[in-house]
C-alpha cells in the first residue's frame, strides 16, 4: 500500500477539551500524527489545527471523514504538500566554543537563521522555514552540541491561486 | 427554579416518561426535583443495566431512552452500556452527577473524568459549567442523539449546578449547530444511478441492516422489495425487517449466518447495503466483495461508506426518505429466475443437527417458542451461544428482535427486556439468555419484582460458557480454560427468592406443554431449559 503524506487543516470550536477529542480519534482508529500545531484564528471562537499524517488511500479518506464527523469540528481541509505553503517555527539551543562559533555564525547567515540569545557558552537559534528546511538544519548542527529543541509543527494554509479557482 | 428542577422540565418537555437510574449524593439535587413529576423513575440494581434499559426502552420508541446515575464509580459502571448503544446507534441520553464544579480536578472523592472516559463511545458529550445552559444543552443532546446516525449523548452535571438558581426557564424551539447537519435525503444522481444497476442486474440482492430500523424504514424496504421481487437477506441487527417466514427473505448473513444467505450475497451481481457497517461478523472479507458485483452502500453516515468494504456506489442518507425516493422511480427488475435459484438454496441448503435428545434441543425450542409467542412480542436476545441459536431459529412475525449485535454484552437481555416492557406495557416481552449471561444481570429480577416489570425470562442452562467453550473447543481441540460454570446458583430456588415462578424444561417431551404454560398470561416467569453442555451452533 502506498503511503502518502496529507496535511489537514481543521477549525474546530475553540472549546476546553476540543483538542483531545481530535488527538484521541487519531490514536483510536490508529492513524499517525507527524506533527500537530494548534492556535486561535482571527475569530476567537473558532482555533485551526493543522494535522500532518500519512496514510494510503483509504485512511487519508476515513481520517478526513472521521474529523467531520466530531460534532466540535466545523471545516477539513485536506492538502497535499505541493498544493499549500507550510511553514514551522523552532528554537535550538547549542553550545558552542572559539573554534565552531565562526563555522555556526556562516551557516546562520546561509540559512537564515537568527540568533535570538546568547551567553558564554550557548546560544539559541530561530529558524522559520519549510519543515525540510528545519530538518536540515538540525542535520547541519549535528556536529556541534544540540542542548535542546522545540517546534511548532508544520503550519499550512492553501496557496493563494487555490482560492482564485473556487 | 434550580437546575435539577431546569433538568427535569427539559426531559418533560422531550415526552420522557421514565428514567432508569441509581442514585448517589452527586445526582441527588435531580432525583430529589423528579418526585415533583409525572416521569417515572426505576432503581435499577447496577448502573450498566441502567442504560441496557435506556436502549430498550429507545429500541421500542424510536425516541432517546434515559438513565441518571451518580459521579465517579456510578459514571464509570454505565460505560459498557453506553458502548453498547454506540456500537448499535441506539439514541441514548444518559446523566452523571458530578462532584462540586469548584474541585473539579482534585480528585476528590467520587470524582472520574467521565467525559474523557467515555469519549470514545459517546456521539456527543457535555460538561454544564453554567447553570443557564442547561436548556439549551437538553435541547442539543435530545437532536444529537436522535439525528443523523443515532447514538448515546452523555450530559455530566456537579452537583453545585444541579442546585444553582437557574435566572429564567425557556426551552428552546430549535437548535443551532454550525457543525451538525446530518444528510437526511439522498442526492437524486446517486438514486438514479442505482435504479439503472437495478435495471441491469440479473441477481440483485438487498442485505437490511440496523439502521433501517433506526430509520423506521422497514415498511418502505418490505414494499419495494415486494414490489419488484427482490430478495432479501439481513446482519444480526436487521432481524425482523422482513418477517423470517416471508418468500423474499432469505435469513441472517455472516459467519453464524444461514449458509443459504451467505450463498445468495455472494453469488449476487448487484448488493445493496442498507444500515449495514460490513463489519467482519457479517462479511469476512469485505474488501473482496466487490470483486465480482456492484456494492451500493446505503447509510446516514458517510465515513461508513468504504471504510470496510469498497469501492462503492455510495448514497448518504436517512433510509426511509432514499425508499421512499426510490418507490417513485419506475422501472422494471427481471429476477424471477434468481429468486427461485435462492429458493433452492434456502430448501436444500438447511443446518443439519443431531440434537441429544435427553436434552432440550435448543434450535426447535426456539422455534417453537417464538411460533407461539405473540405477533408483535418482543424477543430479546442475549449473547454467547443463545443468541445464535435466537438468530438462527426465532421467527419473528410483527413484533421486534433485540440483541447487542455490535459490542455482543453479555447480560443485555434482562435489563433491555425490562426497558422494552416499560416502553410498551401491552406488549409480550421474552428475554432469551443463557446461564452465563443471565448471572450477569440476575440482579435485576428485584427491579422486575419491584417496579412491577412483567418480563418472561428464558435461561439455556448447559453449565458452561457455551460460546467460548465452542471456541476452545474447535481452536484448542477441547483444551478448556475459565468456561466451566460449576457453582451456579439453583434457579428454582433463586427464582423463589425474588418471588417469580418457575419452570423447568429437560428435555423435549413436555416441550408444547411447558410453552403454553410459560407464556399463558401476562405475569413474570423463569424457564430453565437444560442444554446438553457439548451442543454447538456450528
Amino acid at each position: 500500500m502506498k503511503m502518502k503524506t496529507r496535511i489537514y487543516s481543521v477549525l474546530v470550536e475553540n472549546r476546553s477539551g476540543v483538542l483531545c477529542k481530535v488527538a484521541g480519534l487519531f490514536s483510536r482508529r490508529c492513524f499517525n500524527i507527524d506533527s500537530l500545531a494548534v492556535g486561535e484564528t482571527d475569530d476567537s471562537a473558532v482555533s485551526c489545527m493543522t494535522i500532518v499524517s500519512s496514510g494510503d488511500e483509504r485512511t487519508i479518506e476515513q481520517i478526513e471523514k472521521q474529523l467531520n464527523k466530531k460534532l466540535d469540528v466545523i471545516k477539513v481541509k485536506t492538502f497535499a504538500e505541493q498544493q499549500c505553503i507550510t511553514r514551522e517555527l523552532m528554537l535550538i539551543k547549542i553550545k558552542y566554543n572559539k573554534n565552531n562559533r565562526r563555522e555556526i555564525m556562516e551557516l546562520c547567515e546561509i540559512m537564515k537563521v537568527d540568533v535570538v540569545d546568547m551567553s558564554k557558552h550557548f546560544m539559541m537559534l530561530q529558524i522559520c522555514d519549510t519543515p525540510e528546511r528545519v530538518k536540515l538544519l538540525i542535520n547541519m548542527l549535528q556536529s556541534v552540541s544540540i542542548v535542546e529543541v522545540a517546534r511548532t509543527g508544520t503550519l499550512a494554509l492553501a496557496k493563494c491561486a487555490e482560492n482564485d479557482e473556487n | 427554579m434550580i437546575g435539577a428542577d431546569a433538568i427535569i422540565k427539559c426531559l418533560e418537555a422531550e415526552g420522557v416518561t421514565t428514567v432508569f437510574g441509581y442514585p448517589g449524593v452527586a445526582i441527588c439535587p435531580f432525583y430529589n426535583s423528579i418526585l415533583e413529576s409525572d416521569i417515572r423513575t426505576v432503581l435499577i440494581r447496577t448502573e450498566q443495566n441502567a442504560a441496557h434499559a435506556a436502549s430498550g426502552v429507545a429500541r421500542m420508541t424510536g425516541k432517546p431512552g434515559v438513565c441518571a446515575v451518580t459521579s465517579g464509580p456510578g459514571a464509570t459502571n454505565v460505560i459498557t452500556g453506553i458502548a453498547t448503544a454506540f456500537a448499535d446507534s441506539i439514541p441514548l441520553i444518559c446523566i452523571t452527577g458530578q462532584v462540586n464544579s469548584e474541585l473539579l480536578g482534585s480528585d476528590v472523592f467520587q470524582e472520574a473524568d467521565i467525559t474523557g472516559a467515555v469519549e470514545s463511545f459517546v456521539k456527543y458529550s457535555y460538561l454544564i459549567k453554567d447553570v443557564n445552559d442547561i436548556p439549551r444543552v437538553f435541547k442539543e443532546a435530545f437532536y444529537i442523539a436522535n439525528t443523523g446516525r443515532k447514538g448515546p449523548v452523555l450530559i455530566d452535571i456537579p452537583i453545585d449546578i444541579q442546585n444553582a438558581t437557574i435566572n429564567r426557564f425557556k426551552y428552546p424551539e430549535e437548535v443551532f449547530l454550525r457543525t451538525y447537519k446530518p444528510t437526511v435525503k439522498g442526492h437524486a444522481v446517486q438514486i438514479k444511478k442505482v435504479i439503472r444497476e437495478l435495471e441491469k442486474a440479473k441477481k440483485p440482492i438487498i442485505c437490511a441492516g440496523g439502521g433501517v430500523l433506526l430509520s423506521e424504514a422497514q415498511e418502505e424496504l418490505r414494499t419495494f422489495a415486494e414490489q419488484h421481487g427482490i430478495p432479501v437477506v439481513s446482519t444480526m441487527m436487521g432481524i425482523g425487517i422482513m418477517p423470517t417466514e416471508h418468500p423474499l427473505y432469505f435469513g441472517m448473513v455472516g459467519n453464524n449466518g444461514k449458509p443459504y444467505a451467505n450463498r445468495a450475497m455472494n453469488e449476487s451481481d448487484l448488493l445493496i447495503m442498507v444500515g449495514a457497517r460490513v463489519a467482519d461478523r457479517a462479511v469476512s472479507q469485505p474488501d473482496l466483495i466487490t470483486k465480482d458485483k456492484v456494492l451500493v452502500h446505503i447509510d446516514v453516515d458517510p465515513a461508513e461508506i468504504g471504510k470496510n468494504a469498497g469501492p462503492t456506489i455510495p448514497l448518504v442518507g436517512d433510509a426511509k426518505h432514499i425508499f421512499q425516493d426510490f418507490a417513485k422511480e419506475e422501472f422494471s427488475c427481471n429476477c424471477r429466475e434468481w429468486v427461485k435459484i435462492l429458493e433452492g438454496y434456502r430448501s436444500t441448503m438447511k443446518p443439519v443437527r443431531n440434537p441429544n435428545p435427553a436434552y432440550v434441543d435448543p434450535a426447535v425450542f426456539i422455534t417453537k417458542l417464538s411460533e407461539s409467542m405473540k405477533e408483535d412480542a418482543v424477543y430479546v436476545a442475549d449473547v454467547g451461544q443463545n443468541q445464535i441459536w435466537s438468530c438462527g431459529y426465532a421467527k419473528v412475525k410483527k413484533g421486534k428482535f433485540l440483541t447487542s449485535g455490535g459490542m455482543g454484552t453479555m447480560g443485555y437481555s434482562i435489563p433491555a427486556a425490562m426497558g422494552a416492557k416499560v416502553a410498551c406495557p401491552d406488549k409480550q416481552v421474552v428475554a432469551v439468555c443463557g446461564d452465563g449471561s443471565f448471572q450477569m444481570s440476575m440482579m435485576e429480577l428485584a427491579t422486575m419484582r419491584q417496579h412491577n416489570i412483567s418480563v418472561k425470562i428464558i435461561v439455556l442452562k448447559n453449565n458452561y460458557l457455551g460460546m467460548v467453550r465452542e471456541y476452545q473447543h474447535y481452536t484448542y481441540k477441547d483444551h478448556y480454560s475459565v468456561v466451566d460454570l460449576s457453582g451456579s446458583p439453583d434457579l428454582e430456588k433463586l427464582s423463589a427468592a425474588y418471588g417469580i415462578p418457575f419452570l423447568r424444561m429437560e428435555n423435549m417431551d413436555r416441550c408444547d406443554e411447558i410453552i403454553n404454560t410459560f407464556l399463558k398470561d401476562d405475569s413474570s416467569v423463569l424457564l430453565e431449559c437444560l442444554i446438553d453442555p457439548m451442543d454447538l451452533v456450528k
